[in-house]
């Protein structure tokens, strides 16, 4: 057997339809469960006040790059066929500090605001029909900024083939960094709660 | 007179009576257990589809489909709508993200109803008006729409999926996002503290 199954055709795309399903109410739970339904928590890790963002992002980012890492050395998944986005540097570096934005404003992101709404926020609402509205803009603009929205492209390219360095070391660095990074927050929460007295939700 | 008073009475007095069960909602999970179960269910979509998670390609295709509907030959002539609409062949609804998107919803309230946080309720802090906290709300999501098809991708697409095939720039998205909220954390403090 081999994986990703879908590129080997064990199955339809009908069938990939429930799979969507079920992993995205798998993907809400957790989720839900990180406390990524309420925008104040997903806030204040801009105050330094509760860190869970950078904590469950970063965990569950080096959790499934071991995992894929760790099946692609053992000849499971064919790392080749796992999707890649295409780079283009610059408008993605732009729509990022424009999205980093929107997020310190509005509160919440795409996949967090889902989760507000099926939870009862009506501030998560408001952000949806802002999005409608962002992503209608866009649409309406595209054809003037296309060309920068197709700029700077370098293909499919990832942190070891750009950098040259094996897969395994881009790994061990990541895991490093995370570790790094989950120790500072640590820090910086007892100290922001020593700060302010109030309890960490 | 005095009878129907007194009815009328017992009626409020039996309802104010009637015990009220007040169920304090479940603390969040420990955030590293649930990263690990993020970062599993995000194994599990690389390993049975070949593709990570996301949210707002399915905000995407219904603003695409219906742009398409109202007005069919403005979407034709736009490419941005035109690649989520398809050539045709098939329903641009039946899509994966879209029934991912179903999915977050589903599975939010199944685990807000669990843990009994499904409260309806405003997201804010204490010193702000629902109003503005209405208009910051709008205005996020606005931009948070317009940067991530300028991204190819939101922080489900890009930094969390992206972030864990190492793509650079997924990376380079993460970080700027990184950089746009603690560059703007400052302005918009008399909403969040």
């Amino acid at each position: 057997m081999n994986a990703p199954f879908f590129k080997f055709d064990y199955f339809n795309s009908d069938v990939s339809l429930i799979v969507a399903f079920v992993i995205g109410i798998a993907f809400g739970i957790a989720l839900e469960k990180g406390g990524f339904g309420r925008a104040t928590i997903l806030a204040s890790q801009f105050y330094f006040t509760n860190m869970r963002v950078l904590k469950v992002m970063f965990t569950a980012i080096v959790t499934a790059m071991i995992g894929l890492y760790f099946l692609s050395v053992i000849g499971f998944v064919d790392l080749s066929l796992v999707y890649l986005t295409q780079t283009n540097l610059l408008p993605m570096a732009v729509g990022g500090l424009i999205a980093g934005l929107g997020f310190i404003i509005g509160g919440y992101c795409p996949g967090t605001s889902m989760v507000a709404v099926a939870t009862g926020k009506l501030d998560a609402m408001v952000f949806v029909a802002g999005m409608i509205f962002g992503i209608l803009v866009f649409g309406e603009m595209f054809p003037g900024i296309e060309n920068f929205f197709n700029s700077g492209y370098m293909g499919n390219v990832t942190l070891p083939s750009y950098f040259n360095l094996s897969y395994g070391l881009v790994v061990f660095l990541v895991v490093l960094m995370a570790v790094g990074a989950f120790t500072a927050a640590e820090w910086g929460e007892k100290k922001m709660a020593a700060k302010s007295g109030k309890e960490i939700l | 007179m005095t009878s129907i008073t007194k009815t009328i009475t017992n009626a409020f007095e039996k309802d104010e009576g009637r015990e009220h069960i007040h169920i304090d909602a479940k603390p969040y999970s420990n955030p590293y257990l649930v990263g690990i179960g993020l970062g599993l269910v995000l194994l599990a979509a690389f390993v049975i589809m070949g593709r990570g998670l996301g949210a707002s390609g399915a905000i995407s295709t219904a603003v695409a489909v219906t742009v398409n509907i109202i007005a069919p030959e403005h979407a034709a002539g736009n490419d941005f709508y035109s690649e989520y609409i398809g050539d045709g062949s098939t329903n641009p609804l039946m899509d994966w993200l879209i029934f991912q998107t179903l999915g977050v919803l589903a599975g939010g309230f199944l685990s807000g109803t669990i843990s009994h946080r499904v409260k309806k309720g405003v997201e804010k802090g204490p010193h702000i008006s629902t109003k503005m906290r209405f208009v910051y709300a709008f205005i996020g999501g606005g931009l948070l729409g317009y940067g991530a098809k300028l991204a190819r991708g939101c922080m489900s697409g890009q930094a969390l999926s992206g972030g864990a095939v190492l793509n650079l720039g997924s990376w380079v998205f993460m970080m700027m996002v990184f950089v746009g909220g603690y560059a703007a954390a400052y302005f918009m403090r008399r909403q969040w503290t």
